[in-house]
């Protein structure tokens, strides 16, 4: 453990309570949260390429380079 | 705490975005336009061999500086807000259940993994590819399987850590952990056998453009993820240490 703690010193911090977080205090916020990133990452990687909601191709081009960056399918 | 958590998740995904920005800005954006070159003179090309009127004047949507600047940014802020929300999530579970980790240490685990599961592992069998790779009429089929590939690498890692710990009950820790990294790999390998090869880059595009590119890509996604893992460390060990 010697070296693990002078590699990373950083030491567990207890949630008040309990060993974690409960999960009912994450559960709706679980639920929130991947609905906004799954809103978020369907206009990043698939709107106007594979599907369209809205028509043109603007938000395409808007976002054109950073879907080829991270390695979505662009045309 | 959670929330909090959540709010701080996503902010720091912004803020790595906005570094990842700059290194591909720096980096990704030359392979980008050279690429663009290629498609461009190739598209004069192909139209001259037909003989057809002149080359139409393709109309910019967007200009390619906006592609550049805002466009890219906004691209890898959304990406990064979804991600860095997603990963506070599973932050906010695995903290204090697996193991008696600290905070930044956690988070720059958890970082680690999600770079190799995301990026690594899924671009190994659908590389990154820069404009002018791919052809329009299959996009469909090849967005299907990349979300494929990052959804098996996800699942593989789950029934990974399920194998570790059924594991535990009977062996050593570095014995279990190694066998469901075994498992992991058996997982993927045989679901990246079985997904369907798609190859379409074009016979005379350069190899060094699109091998930059890659390595550019990867970059920039390296640093988006370093920084997630360190800020939310940091912010995540403030938010524990005030409720404490």
């Amino acid at each position: 453990m010697a070296s693990t703690t002078a590699l990373f010193d950083d030491s567990f911090i207890p949630v008040r309570g309990g060993t974690g977080i409960p999960v009912a205090d994450i559960a709706p916020w679980a639920v929130f949260g991947t609905l906004i990133a799954m809103i978020f990452l369907y206009f990043v990687s698939t709107e106007q390429g594979a599907y369209a909601l809205f028509d043109g191709m603007y938000v395409h081009e808007y976002v054109h380079d950073g879907r080829h960056l991270l390695g979505f399918p662009c045309h | 705490m959670a929330k909090t958590l959540l709010w701080r998740g996503m902010l720091a995904g912004i803020l790595a975005a906005l570094l990842a920005t700059m290194v591909a800005r720096t980096v990704a954006e030359p392979q980008i336009d050279l690429a663009i070159g290629y498609e461009e003179s190739h598209a004069v090309h192909a139209m001259g061999a037909h003989h057809d009127a002149p080359a139409p004047v393709e109309e910019e949507l967007v200009s390619r500086d906006t592609q550049k600047g805002a466009g890219l940014f906004t691209a890898l802020a959304l990406y990064g807000a979804a991600v860095g929300g997603m990963f506070a999530l599973i932050f906010a579970y695995g903290y204090g259940r697996f193991g008696r980790m600290g905070p930044r240490s956690f988070a720059l685990l958890l970082a680690s993994m999600a770079f190799l599961l995301i990026v690594i592992v899924p671009g190994l069998k659908y590389p990154q590819t820069p404009p002018a790779v791919g052809r329009h009429e299959t996009v469909g089929i090849r967005t299907g399987a990349y979300f494929m590939m990052i959804g098996l690498s996800i699942a593989s890692a789950l029934i990974a850590a399920n194998i570790r710990t059924a594991l535990l009950r009977s062996r050593r820790g570095i014995d279990a952990t190694l066998l469901a990294a075994g498992s992991y790999a058996l997982l993927v390998g045989i679901g990246q056998f079985l997904l369907p090869a798609i190859n379409e880059v074009p016979e005379d595009f350069p190899a060094v453009l699109l091998w930059n590119f890659r390595i550019a890509s990867i970059a920039s996604q390296f640093v988006l993820w370093a920084t997630i893992g360190i800020v939310f460390g940091l912010l995540a060990e403030h938010t524990l240490k005030q409720q404490a």
